[in-house]
């Protein structure tokens, strides 16, 4: 009876195992920032590429710093872009975009521009240097 | 008696398994975490709604622009002459390599359009303007 009372079991008690790996589950759930890199993509040309377009199939959309568009030579406002470029799109499949911006335009309207673009299907976009 | 005997068994369900299972779990979320380098600059990203998911984190470099013209890549202020050379190793370094511009919504374009001039010298020309989604 003595000896069995001074040998206990000489086990490890591992119950609260699971919740000390729950905690550090939890942490690094917490922590974990599932990528949130979303944008507009673009590929740009490469240096010194230049080509020559036939002017009929240019489309030159000019953005000034107050965020006023002017399509080929006609004002408007960037939310009308879409729908035109749909239509220009649907005369001509090799139309190209050219988006001309100030030195002085504010990145958002150039974003909003492309983005325009981009809703109308837009595939052959131009980005061109601002001289002014 | 021994039929008895077996019949009575404990009806706890074995609970011994349960930390190698969530600790699967942790190790998978341990590999799959990448902890915050840096921050980058202090940037409002514009919004816009067609927006594309990056292939992958790991061929990404980003390039902060605040809207003071201040050009930061890898948590280093950056002068513009130097950025085409910077991006020139990078893209050695990693063909695959993807540009994420982060830059501010009221960034002026000729900021932008300096680091458009400097990606193509340093033929790193996939580009991707980090953008929010539209609410």
């Amino acid at each position: 009876m003595l000896l069995k009372e001074r040998r206990p079991a000489q086990e490890v008690n591992s119950s609260s195992m699971a919740d000390i790996a729950f905690l550090l589950l939890i942490f690094f759930l917490v922590t974990t920032t599932i990528s949130l890199d979303k944008g507009i993509s673009l590929i740009l040309p490469a240096d010194g590429n230049e080509l020559e377009v036939n002017k009929s199939n240019i489309v030159n959309i000019l953005v000034n710093d107050q965020g006023q568009v002017l399509i080929d030579d006609n004002p408007g406002k960037i939310r009308d872009i879409k729908g035109l470029a749909i239509k220009r799109i649907k005369l001509n499949q090799n139309v190209i975009f050219s988006v001309l911006t100030t030195k002085r335009t504010k990145y958002k309207h150039y974003i909003q521009v492309l983005d325009q673009l981009k809703q109308a299907k837009a595939t052959k976009i131009s980005i061109a240097n601002p001289n002014f | 008696m021994k039929l008895n005997r077996k019949n009575k068994q404990s009806n706890e369900i074995c609970t011994s398994s349960l930390p190698d299972i969530i600790f699967m779990l942790l190790i998978f979320f341990m590999v799959t975490t990448v902890m915050r380098e840096f921050e980058g600059l202090d940037v409002i990203l514009p919004r816009a709604k067609t927006i594309e998911k990056l292939e992958s984190k790991r061929h990404t470099s980003y390039i902060w622009a605040t809207k003071d013209g201040l050009v930061s890549v890898d948590d280093k202020i950056v002068q513009m002459n130097s950025l085409g050379e910077l991006m020139y190793q990078k893209i050695t370094n990693d063909p695959k390599l993807t540009v994420s511009l982060k830059s501010d919504q009221n960034s002026l374009m000729k900021t932008i359009s300096d680091i458009h001039s400097e990606l193509r010298k340093a033929q790193a020309l996939k580009l991707n303007y980090s953008a929010l989604t539209e609410k």
